[in-house]
């Protein structure tokens, strides 16, 4: 221990000294892609976006857009477009709920229990993006059809029946064409961006942490609880963002799997902006979309990030 | 190997009600291509502190791990007094585990980890037994640091007031020092014999560092190979060890091959290149045919050719001094024998003599009293760490 002592001190202060000029600059080239990215493809839409959110409503393609700072345009949207809203965030927030706790038992399976099947499982829950995303959701309608065998099945064992009763479908003879099936493919197209950030934080989880909490009086539920789960919890945060907020926006799922009362705010958008051609409204809505997410996903990251979740 | 019967340990606390002894029987684990722990007999008396001692992948792990339930056993019976927990919940065990990587939940303070197992077993009111057990071991301070921001040896003492809060009945200790540098180590077991002191809970301390085990244990088992080769106080398996396992692994050993001529009283005379030795009955490990004499270097008595030796027993002659290394309080010698092997001798630097150069020829002596005798069937080299 005493050995050093006779060791002249050897200078340390390398990094401490004054940086050449050169390294300081080093940093803002790293950024300059990524801003550049940026401004391209975000500041720019966004700005034209917000623009066109303010211009004057009575415009066409045949009279033109003008910009009158028209502020109304914002309440002529939210009052015109709450139930799709509304909508869009509920459906979002059921298919989130379902994707988090079916996904959460897959990837926990895949983590812990997959042994030499990891990898496979693991490509299996990717391999659904190898086909487009409009054919796999077009497929649930072959699925969900009148006279399938999942409408037999449902109407068997009085799943029709149940959910008839909270609401998710209309009769007893149809899936297609109601809540359900919106909700079901939502769920189902997002899946994979619940399952993969959850496996990758289970996959951290130190093994022996969860030995530790069985030695120190937890039951296994009790472990989960208290261990496992809380550790999970940064992957249990990006995968319900990665899947609500795509999912509250999108809208090919209610318009293959939907019906005209089950449009989400995206369908509106979407026919606004291409169809009926009123960019005014259909840029206010998108904002306001923006806003409420952007709003829901603060207050959320702020709770799930206090210790008192933990 | 072991004694099964009621010994009572001196060391255990006057308790009332039974006795509290952890006791193993038959116990055997096995692994699809290996046996980690063969049959193995044991029984550490309440309020000990007690250490399993042996290379990695001996076993010592795996039987310390079926202790506390993490691992089933193949076989065998584990007990605490008369409660059998071969097959308890890992949850349900009076027993508690300071794991070698300490396990701290990361998510946790300080203090919430301390406070974990009360917790998990209904205590409401955890904060007066938090703070006792974190003075005990002096992190008071820290009570409201996450884990990260503790250095490893105060992550060490988290994990030990982490377990001991639950006043387990007994305590298990996988290689908690070996994270540690050495200086923090040789802190750390004065403070870990300190707490069981103050305790006075059975402790089952698992280690490879035989100084470690020797230093705190009241009493040592020597594992090897899935069984225990040796068992009994640390002066007592370093002195007279039974097998050339024990002799290499707990310090350092000259093997002598001999003849063994028979018991002459109550000595047992080997015949060793030509000079007969003597070895005390009791030290002697088997009494016909061949076998290895042992000494330890530091009972080996050293002086040059011709000249006196202090305090002589048996004396061999022609040796010739190969090495020499200082390593301040001794000096240690490698002298080679006339029959070509190299014997280790440590010499206190008391000054009474200049050291000895390479290549001096020398005469060696040791008190017959200090030599043991092992059975030549077994392995001279076994249990000779690999640096």
């Amino acid at each position: 221990m005493t050995s050093t002592a006779g060791v002249p001190p050897v200078s340390t202060n390398d990094a401490s000294g004054v940086k050449p000029r050169g390294r300081k600059l080093t940093g803002y080239w790293l950024i300059l892609p990524g801003a550049l990215w940026l401004l391209i493809f975000f500041v720019i839409p966004f700005y034209s976006l917000l623009a066109s959110s303010l211009f004057d409503p009575d415009g066409s393609v045949l009279t033109g857009y003008e910009m009158t700072w028209h502020f109304g345009n914002y309440w002529d949207a939210f009052d015109q477009y709450k139930g799709q809203l509304w909508r869009s965030l509920w459906y979002a927030g059921i298919a989130t709920i379902i994707c988090l706790v079916v996904g959460y038992v897959l990837a926990y399976a895949i983590a812990f229990k997959a042994g030499r099947w990891k990898n496979l499982m693991l490509v299996l829950v990717i391999a659904p993006f190898f086909t487009s995303f409009l054919l796999r959701t077009l497929s649930w309608k072959l699925i969900f059809a009148d006279d399938g065998w999942v409408v037999g099945f449902a109407q068997a064992v009085h799943l029709t029946d149940l959910l008839n009763i909270v609401g998710l479908t209309t009769t007893d003879d149809r899936l297609l064409a109601t809540p359900f099936a919106v909700i079901a493919g939502l769920t189902y197209n997002f899946m994979p961006f619940m399952v993969l950030p959850l496996y990758a934080s289970l996959e951290k989880v130190d093994l022996r942490l969860i030995e530790a909490a069985g030695d120190l009086y937890a039951s296994p539920a009790r472990g989960f609880f208290r261990v496992t789960f809380p550790l999970s919890l940064p992957g249990v945060v990006a995968g319900t963002l990665l899947t609500f907020i795509p999912a509250a926006g999108d809208y090919v799922n209610a318009q293959l799997l939907g019906s005209t009362n089950t449009k989400m705010i995206g369908n509106s958008i979407q026919s606004l902006f291409t169809t009926q051609l009123d960019y005014a409204t259909a840029g206010a809505l998108s904002v306001i979309l923006m806003v409420i997410i952007v709003a829901a996903v603060m207050i959320y990251v702020r709770t799930a990030g206090t210790e008192d979740l933990v | 190997m072991s004694h099964l019967d009621e010994a009572p340990s001196p060391q255990t606390p006057a308790t009332s009600g039974p006795s509290r002894d952890l006791r193993l029987s038959q116990l055997t684990k096995e692994y699809a291509s290996f046996t980690a722990v063969k049959s193995l007999d044991l029984v550490v008396p309440q309020g000990q502190f007690f250490a399993l001692l042996g290379p990695s992948g001996c076993g010592k792990t795996t039987t310390l791990r079926m202790v506390a339930g993490l691992d089933v056993p193949t076989s065998g019976r584990i007990s605490l007094g008369d409660t059998e927990i071969t097959y308890e919940k890992p949850y349900r065990r009076p027993v508690n585990t300071v794991f070698q990587n300490y396990a701290l939940f990361p998510h946790l303070s300080i203090a919430e980890n301390v406070a974990f197992g009360l917790r998990r077993r209904g205590v409401k009111d955890t904060k007066q037994q938090v703070a006792d057990m974190l003075e005990l071991v002096e992190l008071t301070s820290q009570a409201h640091k996450k884990p990260t921001q503790l250095s490893g040896g105060q992550q060490q003492r988290v994990a030990l007031a982490r377990a001991l809060i639950n006043k387990p009945e007994v305590l298990l200790l996988d290689e908690p020092l070996g994270a540690l540098d050495l200086k923090l180590r040789r802190g750390m077991q004065l403070e870990l014999k300190r707490i069981q002191t103050e305790v006075g809970l059975t402790f089952v301390h698992v280690t490879h560092d035989q100084e470690e085990a020797m230093t705190m244990a009241d009493t040592v088992a020597v594992m090897n190979q899935g069984v225990i080769e040796q068992m009994g106080a640390p002066i007592e398996l370093y002195e007279n060890p039974r097998t050339t396992f024990v002799a290499n692994f707990l310090g350092q050993s000259n093997l002598i091959a001999g003849e063994i001529e028979g018991r002459e009283g109550d000595h047992v005379k080997v015949r060793v290149q030509g000079a007969l030795a003597s070895v005390p009955g009791d030290r002697a490990h088997s009494e016909s045919g061949t076998g290895w004499l042992g000494i330890r270097p530091e009972k080996v008595l050293i002086a040059e050719a011709g000249e006196p030796i202090d305090a002589p027993g048996d004396v061999i002659t022609g040796g010739y001094v190969t090495d020499v290394s200082f390593v301040g309080v001794s000096t240690q010698y490698l002298v080679r024998m006339p029959w070509g092997q190299e014997l280790m001798v440590f010499e206190q630097n008391t000054g009474a003599r200049a050291m000895l150069a390479v290549g001096t020829k020398v005469d060696i002596s040791w008190r017959p009293e200090f030599a043991f005798l092992l059975d030549a069937s077994q392995d001279a080299k076994a249990g000779i760490e690999e640096e």
